[in-house]
This record gives structure tokens, C-alpha cells and sequence, in this order.
């Protein structure tokens, strides 16, 4: 006869609802501090409101003058998202490659670790991406307007800071994942750091850095609509004055576009992707 | 003298020595296998003469200089004129073959040429020599994750023939092929080395290849050199106690006689 012994306790139990337990303890005074009350949204007063201004939306403005002007705002949106990202990448690249470890020569012979006083000298340039990208692109913009006037010159500006830390940081994480043993290969072989760079990192790295460019662009159009708000240009300061005009059908044309957009980043992305497969 | 080892220790870093006290002559133009069981210390060897690790103890000479004497750019001036041949060559799976070849004379050329080379391949011709040495001409605007493993070790091979280095270092540089293609591959080899004026030192697996194509042989066992001497004095007394394992009840590597080839498909 078999002896039904119970199975040994699944140690990852514990664990698990200890991990469950914690979230829950973490997230409830977040609750609490965010003042988060749904009701608000079904108040009668307030639901009138919106309702009336969502009602406006159909059918989204379509006259000739607007449409001339939203195709002019959109155009001065796409320009401030792409030159504020070439500029973030003229400070990444270079900032990527001298706070990432895996381009050091001294790591070579010690296991992919690099000597300390190489590790030290890469935390400069780490503080500065940090410092880049710690200030939301909000503030510089607040900041660049009062600088340099209203306009786009401002949201390119803040764009360009803003984005050169996150882009740096994250290229030198990129560097980091690939295979480093091609470029050790090459290093080890005399090379150069920026040629085996280019011939044994580049070919692993351009997929992913391609990728999240792209999703950085995006990400700029959108932060550049925002920015707008506070008079940098583009659509966001058309879509400001739309909204204070409870003009609806405009407000709903400009987030089509938005739309548009987004959905042409993701083409965009996905066909780069597709051909460097 | 092309290299140089006195007293040279390497301990891996768990403590374990990897090689111990070991002393080595070796010079210009001399070909040499290193043979010896698996975990001997045959890849750190190999990679303390390509400077890729630094020994903790004794010295070493390298092309008549200390590499870990100098300054970092003139040790990779060094590095330039060492050649190392990966058992699996570290290539980039998207990188084309030519691209791959190329790479091996980038410690020569200035970065703006190999930047340039990069976008359109400046010597393929050169590229393409190299390769057709290898029977691999075919392949020269293939990707390298289009090719077998065979095929890219191959690769790797060119890529230090195209490198026209002093110093050819190969460790397992037959070890994904069969042992058609890897005898000839290693003919191919010793005798570039040998127009090239390139010593050079190869660890190897297979007994036999070793015994056929390289004057000298040294075994390595346990981190420390059991014996160096001409292919033809070595007994096969010397190869039993060599590749004697006390673990295993039957030795897991037969050695063949040598007059007779083995064929015995390795991977």
C-alpha cells in the first residue's frame, strides 16, 4: 500500500508572500499621500463640465486655416523633437563611451574589471548624465524661456539636456550587455578604443541604441507638446490656447495628430529594426 | 628570442594555480604545440603571451620587450604585432566576413582608415587573400552567423594571416572541425606562419595533429611542463603520463600510435 506523504513545503512561499506584504505596505501611504479620491469624478457639476467639452470634440475642426496652422505647429513640433535629439546625441555618445567600462584598456587583463583609479575616473561623467537628466525637460524649458524668450529655441534647448543624460545613461548600459569578448578580441589585438569600438561593439549595439533612439524621439514630440504649455512652441502652445478657448473639435483634430505621430515613430522604429535584422 | 618565461606563475583568481614556475625559451620562426589534458593551463598560457593576463609571478619577455614594463600605449603598439587565434572567434553575429578579416589590422591603421573601412571595405583584396588560403574566398561578403563553426574558426584564422603579426598564438584553433579540414587547416597554418617569418605556438587536443605538423612540442600537466623537446623524441611513455587520468577508470583520451592516423571524428 503506498503511504500518501505530503510534499516538502515550497520554499519559495515565504518569500513570496513576505514580497506581497511589503508592496502592499509601500503602496497604501502612497495612496494616502496622493489624495486620491475617484469621486471626484462622478460629482455631477464636474461631470457636466467635462461632458460638454468631450461633446465638442466631434467633429474635430477641419477648416483649411486650421488645418494650415496645425500642419505648420506640427512641423515646428517634429523640428524641436529631432534637433533637440541630435544635439542630446552630440553630448551622449561621447558621454556614453567614456562613462561606460566596457571600452577599458585596463580590463583587459584583469577579468573585464577595469583598475580603480579607471573606475574613478568614469564617475565624473556619470554624475554629469545624472545631473542632465534629474531636472525634468519641464524645468529647463520654464528656464530657457525666461532666458532665451518664447519660442521653440527653448524646447530644443531643454529637449537637448534633458534627453543627452538619459541617452548617454542608457548607451553606456547598452555597451555593457553586448558580448564584450569581440572587443576585448580586438583590443587585445593593439587596436584602438573608438576603432574596436566601431568594429566589434557597434555591429552588437545598433539594434537596441536604434530602437531606443527612435523611442526617445517619440518621447520628445511628446514632451515637446508639453513644453508648449509653457510657450516653447510647437503644438502644445496651439493646443494651450485651443483648450482655453474650449474650442473641443481643435483640441480633438490635435490629438489625432498626436496619434499620427506616435504611430509614425513606431513605423519608424519597427522598419529600422526590420532591416538591420 | 621571441619569448621569454622565467619562473612565470598564474593563479586564477579562487586561489587555484593555473601555471606555476614555469620557464620557456622560444625563438624567432620556431613552431610549437602545446599539448596536455584539459585544465592543464594550455589558455593561460596562451593568454599570458598575448598579454591578456598579467602573470602574478616571475618575468616575461615578449618580442624582445616587457610588456608589463611599458606604458598601456606602447603595450598595445605590442599587442599589434601579436596575433591570437580564439578557439571560438569572438565575431559579431551581424558583422560581415570581410569586415571580421579586416579587423585584424586595426592596431596598424590610423582611426580615420578604419573607420572608413568600416562603411566600404578599403582592402578587400587583402581580405580575400586571406581567405582563399582558407578555402573561404566564397564567403567574403557573408554574415558570420551564416557560417558554421567550423567555418568561423577558419575566419579567425584568416583575420590574424591577414594581421601579418610576429607572434601567432592559437589555442584550439582545429577544434570544430573535422579531422580532414583540420589537418589541412593546420597545414595551411604553419606554413603561413612559416613565409610570414611568425612563430608560432598552438595548443592542441588532438595528439596526432600536433605530432604531424609541429617540430617542437611541449606537454603541459597540472600547470607545470612535464616535457619540450623535437616531435620526433617524444615516447609514447611521455604521452601515457601525460594525459594519465587517476579519476577516470579508463582513460578518456586514447593516443593512437603514431604511425597510424586517426580517424576519429572529434567536434
Amino acid at each position: 500500500m503506498l503511504i500518501a506523504t505530503p510534499a516538502p513545503r515550497d520554499p519559495a512561499a515565504l518569500p513570496r508572500l513576505v514580497l506581497t506584504a511589503v508592496v502592499i505596505l509601500l503602496l497604501w501611504p502612497g495612496l494616502q499621500l496622493s489624495e486620491l479620491d475617484l469621486g471626484v469624478l462622478f460629482d455631477e457639476d464636474n461631470a457636466r463640465t467635462m461632458g460638454g467639452f468631450v461633446a465638442d470634440f466631434w467633429p474635430p475642426a477641419h477648416d483649411t486655416d486650421f488645418l494650415a496652422l496645425l500642419a505648420r505647429a506640427t512641423l515646428e513640433t517634429l523640428a524641436i523633437a529631432t534637433a533637440g535629439l541630435a544635439l542630446a546625441l552630440v553630448v551622449a555618445l561621447p558621454a556614453a563611451l567614456l562613462a561606460s567600462r566596457a571600452l577599458s584598456l585596463s580590463a583587459i587583463s584583469r577579468n573585464g574589471h577595469p583598475a580603480w583609479w579607471a573606475q574613478a575616473l568614469r564617475w565624473p561623467v556619470r554624475g554629469l548624465l545624472i545631473v542632465l537628466r534629474s531636472v525634468p525637460e519641464i524645468v529647463w524649458a520654464l528656464l530657457f524661456v525666461r532666458a532665451v524668450g518664447l519660442g521653440p529655441t527653448a524646447g530644443v534647448l531643454a529637449i537637448a539636456i534633458t534627453y543627452a543624460g538619459m541617452l548617454g545613461k542608457v548607451y553606456a548600459e547598452i555597451f555593457e550587455s553586448v558580448d564584450p569578448l569581440p572587443t576585448r578580441a580586438l583590443l587585445g589585438a593593439g587596436s584602438g578604443r573608438l576603432a574596436a569600438f566601431a568594429y566589434a561593439m557597434l555591429p552588437q549595439a545598433t539594434g537596441e541604441m536604434l530602437s531606443y533612439t527612435v523611442y526617445r524621439w517619440e518621447c520628445g514630440i511628446r514632451a515637446s507638446v508639453v513644453m508648449g504649455f509653457v510657450g516653447a512652441g510647437g503644438l502644445g502652445q496651439q493646443m494651450d490656447l485651443s483648450m482655453r478657448m474650449f474650442a473641443g473639435g481643435e483640441v480633438a483634430s490635435m490629438l489625432l495628430t498626436f496619434l499620427a505621430l506616435v504611430l509614425l515613430a513606431d513605423l519608424i522604429s519597427r522598419l529600422l529594426r526590420w532591416r538591420l535584422a | 628570442m621571441t619569448l621569454r618565461l622565467v619562473g612565470v606563475g598564474h593563479s586564477h583568481a579562487n586561489g587555484t594555480a593555473a601555471l606555476a614556475d614555469l620557464q620557456l625559451e622560444v625563438g624567432q620562426g620556431e613552431r610549437i604545440a602545446v599539448i596536455g589534458p584539459s585544465g592543464a593551463g594550455k589558455t593561460t598560457l596562451l593568454r599570458l603571451l598575448g598579454t591578456a593576463l598579467r602573470p602574478q609571478s616571475g618575468s616575461l619577455e615578449i618580442l624582445g620587450e616587457a610588456p608589463w614594463a611599458m606604458s598601456a600605449r606602447a603595450r598595445q603598439r605590442l599587442r599589434a604585432r601579436i596575433g591570437l587565434i580564439h578557439q571560438a572567434p569572438p565575431l559579431p553575429a551581424r558583422q560581415r566576413v570581410v569586415t571580421a578579416v579586416l579587423a585584424g589590422r586595426l592596431g596598424q591603421w590610423s582611426l580615420p582608415r578604419s573607420l572608413l573601412s568600416l562603411a566600404f571595405p578599403l582592402d578587400a583584396t587583402g581580405a580575400e587573400a586571406a581567405l582563399a588560403r582558407l578555402d573561404l574566398a566564397d564567403k567574403l561578403y557573408q554574415r558570420c552567423d551564416q557560417l558554421s563553426g567550423g567555418q568561423l574558426q577558419r575566419v579567425g584564422i584568416a583575420r590574424v594571416l591577414y594581421q601579418r603579426p610576429a607572434l601567432i598564438l592559437a589555442d584550439e584553433p582545429v577544434s570544430a572541425m573535422d579531422p580532414v579540414l583540420a589537418g589541412h587547416t593546420l597545414g595551411v597554418l604553419t606554413r603561413e606562419a612559416q613565409t610570414q617569418g611568425a612563430t608560432l605556438l598552438a595548443s592542441l587536443h588532438a595528439v596526432e595533429l600536433a605530432l604531424a605538423h609541429f617540430p617542437r612540442i611541449i606537454g603541459i600537466r597540472a600547470g607545470r611542463i612535464l616535457f619540450d623537446r623535437p616531435a620526433e623524441a617524444v615516447t609514447p611513455a611521455e604521452l601515457a603520463a601525460l594525459y594519465a587520468n587517476d579519476q577516470l577508470e579508463e582513460p578518456s583520451v586514447r593516443i593512437a600510435p603514431l604511425s597510424q592516423p586517426l580517424a576519429v571524428p572529434r567536434c
